[in-house]
């Protein structure tokens, strides 16, 4: 798949999380629109895994760390064929399984229950040494938000990952530089993020959450990597693709009103337009 | 009369963990720098590559115990209590418990018989605490021989499972070519028709002797031993209940929420009667030899008998 059907793809993905987002009320679309990128390029192009056999048992396993953007894993899933598109609009509500923060009892695909911060960064590495355990090749990945790690258990989890040598997982973090409460140098700076990982026995890589080259050649450099677990730090644009919600905190957990909601699709549409006049 | 045996119930977990090891190669040990006090060194001798050792860091044991469900092991996550259900209470509710994954808890230390460590490693909320999770099992041993029926059992069952179990050595009594174990199913030890002592863990064989002390005062105690709290044997429960008209519990945790709250539960839904719960009372705990402190706190038999006679 070429760059240019990878951006259309994430365009529609993006489409699918206001749509999903809008029609809940509630939600989280900043940090869902940050990542739409780098989840669709591991579900399109990345990953082994085959939505007529979600179970399969020598998928690799990706676990969102970050659960609270879920619409955005939904609404990959869904493009990818797990599910319909259609169903994105159930988000939230009484009786969907589009659970508010990611359900694996019920949702095709998703590997892991996620939500509470810290927690998904802990499956994913038991998952990987699992692979090791019993000489499995598929790989892990797990996405965690800059906020998220701040919790304490990423660091033991990172530990724990570096000093078994996982290198078939690949954290990355979504780094759109914006928690709730502001800008995450203001609240509790995380930074400097890669040596931190560096610290823990990490291959370290930086690159733009938004170029799918970069994210190609992270992961591909990631799979080289031997005896060492990969952290790739994404810089990422906060509600990237909708005007209104690039770099505001305040789009991280609300939804677009009818009128937003307007604008943010006809953003959505001319991104889409002008990749098809490519 | 002979010598009683005495062996503590975490010996029982070490001991089981070994024989399922060995019947079952997909068993994985995982510890949180405990595996001398938990036991758990005798199934790392026996299968070092099965062994892993997490750290100091119980939330990301449970995390890392769920990832290996997930794919296929099952694993036993261990530590003392009040780190297994206490410090990582909401990684066992959100990772093992909301997803329902194959993991199981084997809990040592719990309550006040950690003796000498004192009120900060005394855990005596822990089944309180894992009773609140939908759909966790938990199992307190009465005895090394149940700790180990206890273990194959929390194996073959397919859910996440919480096992209690203590440090203080205590006597094992279900020795005997009649025991059986299942999840869920009370055991009346001996039969009675004044009062029902429904006990667990080290409180059993306690409320044994204290059965004996009270048949001597002339009251005629049934005792029954309630090694699954959840689920509970709701029809035991009711029936003997029903049978005597007169309920004690005895656990070594709290009063709140324990073996005696969940008694409670199903008692008042199904047959109100007066009951009396003996355990911790809400304070903490505190140093001292285990022996002295269950004596104190009045889980021995002394202790059990004199507010049995009293009730």
């Amino acid at each position: 798949m070429n760059n240019d059907e990878l951006k259309q793809i994430a365009n529609e993905v993006r489409k699918g999380i206001v749509t999903a987002v809008h029609s809940a009320k509630s939600g989280h679309p900043g940090g869902s629109l940050s990542a739409a990128d780098i989840l669709t390029y591991l579900y399109f192009e990345e990953m082994n895994v085959d939505p007529e056999n979600p179970k399969k048992s020598d998928r690799d396993r990706f676990v969102l760390s970050k659960g609270h953007v879920a619409p955005a894993l939904y609404s990959v899933l869904a493009h990818k064929g797990y599910f319909p598109v259609e169903d994105l609009k159930t988000l939230r509500h009484v009786g969907s399984y589009l659970q508010g923060h990611p359900d694996m009892k019920g949702t095709p695909g998703v590997d892991m229950s996620s939500g509470s911060l810290g927690q998904g960064i802990s499956v994913a590495v038991g998952m990987a040494l699992s692979a090791k355990l019993s000489n499995e090749s598929y790989r892990v990945y797990t996405l965690l938000g800059d906020g998220e790690i701040q919790e304490g258990q990423v660091w033991e989890a990172a530990m724990f990952a570096g000093h078994r040598k996982l290198d078939n997982l690949v954290v990355i973090v979504d780094n759109n530089g914006l928690q709730i409460d502001g800008n995450i140098e203001d609240v509790c700076s995380p930074y400097p993020i890669d040596k931190k990982f560096e610290s823990f026995n990490f291959h370290v890589i930086n690159i733009d959450a938004h170029d799918f080259d970069s994210i190609a050649g992270a992961l591909k450099e990631a799979r080289e990597t031997k005896g060492q677990p990969t952290a790739i730090i994404a810089k990422s644009v906060k509600g990237k693709g909708v005007s209104f919600m690039e770099n505001r905190a305040e789009w991280h957990g609300s939804a677009p009103n009818d009128e937003k909601y307007e604008i943010a699709m006809e953003d959505l549409k001319k991104a889409g337009e002008a990749l098809c006049q490519k | 009369m002979s010598e009683v045996k005495k062996y503590a119930t975490r010996e029982g977990y070490g001991a089981g963990l070994v024989e399922v090891g060995k019947k079952y190669d997909n068993l994985y040990v995982l510890d949180a720098d405990l595996a001398e006090a938990t036991k758990t060194n005798m199934f790392k001798k026996e299968f070092p590559e099965r062994h892993i050792d997490c750290g100091i860091a119980e939330c990301n044991m449970m995390g890392v115990a769920a990832g290996l469900a997930l794919t296929g092991k099952v694993p036993f996550a261990s530590s003392f209590a009040m780190f297994a259900a206490g410090r990582a209470f909401e990684q066992v509710r959100n990772t093992i418990g909301y997803p329902h994954v194959n993991v199981k808890i084997g809990a040592t230390h719990a309550g006040i018989s950690v003796g000498e460590d004192g009120a900060t490693h005394q855990c005596n909320e822990d089944i309180a605490l894992m009773r609140t999770i939908p759909g966790m099992v938990i199992i307190n041993p009465s005895d090394y021989e149940e700790a180990k029926a206890a273990v194959l059992a929390a194996y073959e069952y397919d859910g996440p499972v919480y096992l209690r179990f203590g440090r203080l050595a205590v006597p094992v009594f279900n020795d005997n070519p009649d025991y059986k174990f299942e999840i869920g199913k009370g055991i009346v030890l001996r039969e009675g028709k004044d009062v029902t002592i429904f006990a667990t863990g080290l409180c059993v064989s306690e409320s044994l002797k204290a059965a004996d002390m009270l048949a001597e005062a002339g009251i005629d105690a049934e005792v029954i031993n309630i090694h699954t709290i959840k689920p509970i044997d709701r029809e035991l429960v009711v029936a003997s209940a029903k049978k005597t008209g007169k309920v004690v519990t005895v656990e070594e945790h709290s009063v709140i929420g324990g073996l005696g709250s969940a008694v409670c539960d199903v008692l008042c839904e199904e047959y109100p009667a007066k009951v009396l719960k003996i355990g911790v009372n809400d304070r903490f705990g505190e140093s001292g030899p285990a022996v002295e402190l269950i004596h104190k706190y009045g889980l021995d038999a002394e202790g059990i008998f004199a507010k049995v006679k009293e009730f």
